[in-house]
């Protein structure tokens, strides 16, 4: 072999193809595969897209940089089980665009925390943490409760989500499809035509900042907080099932 | 070189490397500003003043985004222009481009930095810039890619010296992941929002891909370039071993884009992944050791300068710091360490080491090398450097153990057990015992931040003196004529 990495140093266009060669294997053998691989997620009943509602409280979740100071992604330990619950399946952010598993805990992991606490424990919490939790050091997000909730291109936004694959329906069709594939009571919050509509409906019905008279940005933050961790109903799923997810 | 003065600066396009040395101290100083700012939040917080543009959660991508992308930018944009010309020995391609970049560059950073006050914020950690953000760094950083490229084309020497691979592995890595990883759906043409083509699982192993890669390329492969000629340039001796930085080059370059799963173990990502992941970061100490004592021994024989040059100094302790995180790095990814460190400050006070330790003590030795050279005049204090490098160095040493001792002290106390098989301790316990660490290592920050004021000043007075000296001899040489 001829081979001496002069060749290398003294030709541009040698190095450039060999680094690029260099730094692309690691990523095309980690990435490409989860895109094909069956067993990346586990194939559970119950996860479906967000209602409108839901959905414009993720986005000021992520807004307000939440994921900076608390993950959604319980580990599989004791202590996490005992203290947050069962551990997180992949399943559990299928349609989470984008994920918000996070990287530190600063304030404790949401992953489950729906139907932890009631409505009115969220308001106070997020009006005046330390109202609730007096050690507490999470910034007051009294705003959420005055400011009214934008839902002028909800619509907008679900389509934007549709392209990215979540099944929001956009038609007759796969308004269809969502019903047999979460029911009817599901597919009717996920037709995009009635995002609007929708969206204030559940906000009314749920009161979730406890005043009807508008719907403010708490009202759409606390239904996403409320739905966290719901949606997969464990009494019904084996242990040795989600196994070879791992 | 000072006595070709008036050749040199034909010679070089030096202007552009100016700019971007005047910037990096500039997002340097606010940078660390808003950094002490939010450390400050989480030990004290009515500092969030009940404001919106002022809370932790969105000032955080701020203070990232000024440091990495602001200072970091700048610092290796200024860096690289100055050693691609000078080991090419040919002045930059494209003199337009070479402008636009430096205009680019700087209205990101502040673009990014009021669209995440104001509420815009893609939510992945390192890359929160929105699609209109990200299409700007994409058209600038293929203008720095051409730039660069056809700088090394044009080069008079046969040879590409080996602070310039390290330079085209980070131009090159960066569009790649920059890229892939900011795929995403706008919610129309008109607003600012968007969301992940990725989800779940998917989503975050391109998003640590990224992420890792921003530490491995962007934080590590650049700055590794910056050490590869201002170390022996400034010791005044070659590099320790060439073979080793053939080694140190490929290893590095290859291995890198391997480890980002380390940041997911134990997660809803399939254990394959992880452990492939941490099996690299476990070889990667191989590479990076190489790299640093590559960097150390460069000055064997002239250690001498250790104790009277103050510039010396912060590079050697740069590559101490990167040989000291390059250890705990592959040390936390092992998947039972990372066990008790994950979601903990641990994490943070890592990043911190290497950021604060390697990254910024590496370009501030540069930039004090540089400078003056620039400016063809000497450094305007000596002793606020040597300063500088004390309030620094105590500034790193108090950041890393508040967070070694509040990360791990997290760690346990989440999983301790009391002898009923209940956990001990409710979650907010640990969020008040951490109060002093969080006081003492935005006390750390402040440190850190004195030292970086000081640089200013010392840069600002150093150029003044620049400035009235190449007046002077103007003058003298018109009264010549």
């Amino acid at each position: 072999m001829g081979f001496k990495h002069e060749n290398v140093e003294t030709n541009a266009g040698v190095l450039l193809v060999l680094t690029m060669m260099a730094i692309s294997v690691g990523g095309l053998v980690e990435i490409a595969p989860l895109f094909f691989i069956q067993d990346t997620m586990e194939n559970v009943e119950g996860v479906r897209p967000y209602t409108p509602l839901e959905s414009r409280g993720r986005d000021i979740y992520i807004r307000e940089g939440c994921y900076t100071c608390h993950s959604q992604m319980i580990r599989p330990f004791r202590d996490e089980q005992l203290r947050y619950g069962h551990y997180s399946l992949a399943a559990e952010s299928k349609y989470d665009h984008p994920f918000q598993w996070g990287s530190k805990r600063t304030g404790p992991d949401l992953a489950r925390v729906g139907g932890k606490y009631s409505n009115e424990w969220h308001v106070q919490h997020l009006i005046q943490p330390t109202s609730v939790v007096p050690e507490s050091v999470m910034p007051n997000y009294q705003w959420l409760m005055t400011s009214d909730l934008d839902i002028s291109d909800v619509g907008a936004r679900l389509r934007a989500l549709r392209t990215t694959g979540v099944p929001y329906s956009a038609n007759d069709e796969e308004y269809q499809r969502n019903v047999k594939q979460f029911g009817e009571s599901v597919a009717k919050t996920l037709h995009i035509p009635n995002a609007a509509q929708n969206l204030v409906a559940q906000a009314q019905d749920g009161n979730f900042d406890g005043d009807r008279s508008s719907v403010s940005e708490m009202d759409a933050l606390v239904a996403y907080l409320q739905v966290l961790g719901t949606m997969v109903d464990f009494s019904k799923i084996k242990p040795e099932d989600l196994v070879k997810y791992r | 070189m000072s006595a070709s003065g008036a050749a040199a600066t034909e010679q070089y396009d030096y202007d552009i490397v100016k700019r971007f040395s005047v910037m990096a101290v500039v997002w340097a100083v606010v940078g660390m500003f808003v950094g002490v700012y939010i450390a400050s939040e989480l030990a004290w917080p009515f500092l969030n003043f009940d404001s919106p543009y002022l809370s932790f959660g969105r000032f955080r991508p701020v203070h990232t985004g000024a440091v990495i992308f602001g200072f970091g930018g700048s610092a290796l944009f200024a860096t690289s222009y100055y050693v691609v010309q000078r080991t090419c020995q040919t002045r930059l391609f494209a003199p337009g481009l070479v402008t636009f970049t430096f205009w680019g560059w700087q209205s990101i950073i502040v673009l990014a930095a009021l669209s995440y006050v104001t509420g815009y914020s893609q939510g992945r950690e390192y890359a929160e810039m929105e699609w209109p953000i990200d299409l700007l760094i994409e058209v600038v950083w293929v203008a720095y890619m051409i730039v660069y490229i056809g700088t090394l084309m044009m080069r008079k020497q046969p040879h590409i010296y080996v602070a310039n691979w390290f330079y085209v592995s980070f131009i090159l890595a960066t569009a790649l992941l920059h890229t892939f990883n900011n795929i995403a759906v706008p919610v129309d043409l008109f607003t600012l929002k968007s969301y992940s083509l990725f989800s779940g699982p998917q989503d975050a192993m391109v998003q640590w891909w990224y992420g890792h890669n921003a530490v491995g390329f962007f934080l590590t492969a650049a700055f590794l370039g910056m050490m590869y000629y201002f170390v022996p340039k400034h010791a005044g001796r070659p590099i320790y071993s060439y073979r080793l930085s053939i080694v140190h080059f490929w290893a590095l370059s290859f291995m890198y884009m391997w480890v980002g799963t380390h940041h997911l173990h134990w997660t809803a990502l399939p254990d394959w992944a992880s452990t492939l992941g941490a099996t690299f970061s476990i070889m990667l100490l191989l590479p990076s050791w190489g790299g640093m004592i590559n960097g150390i021994m460069t000055l064997s024989g002239a250690w001498d300068k250790l104790r009277t040059d103050p510039i010396m100094r912060f590079m050697i302790v740069a590559l101490s710091f990167y040989g000291m995180s390059t250890f705990e790095g592959p040390l936390m990814s092992l998947k039972d360490v990372n066990a008790l460190s994950h979601y903990t400050d641990w994490t943070v006070g890592h990043v911190h080491s290497g950021a604060l330790g390697w990254v910024a003590m590496i370009s501030f030795g540069a930039l004090y090398h540089m400078i003056p050279r620039l400016w063809k005049t000497e450094m305007y204090s000596v002793k606020l450097i040597n300063l500088h490098f004390w309030l620094a160095t105590i500034g790193v040493l108090l950041y890393v153990t508040a967070m070694w001792i509040s990360g791990i002290s997290q760690g346990l106390m989440w999983r301790a057990f009391d002898d009923f098989g209940n956990l001990q301790y409710s979650f907010v316990e640990s969020v008040a015992a951490m109060h002093p660490f969080y006081a003492m290592r935005a006390i750390g920050g402040m440190f850190y931040l004195a030292g970086m004021i000081l640089m200013a000043y010392n840069v600002y007075m150093t150029i003044r003196q620049g400035v009235a000296e190449a007046a002077n001899m103007r003058e003298r040489s018109a009264a010549v004529v």
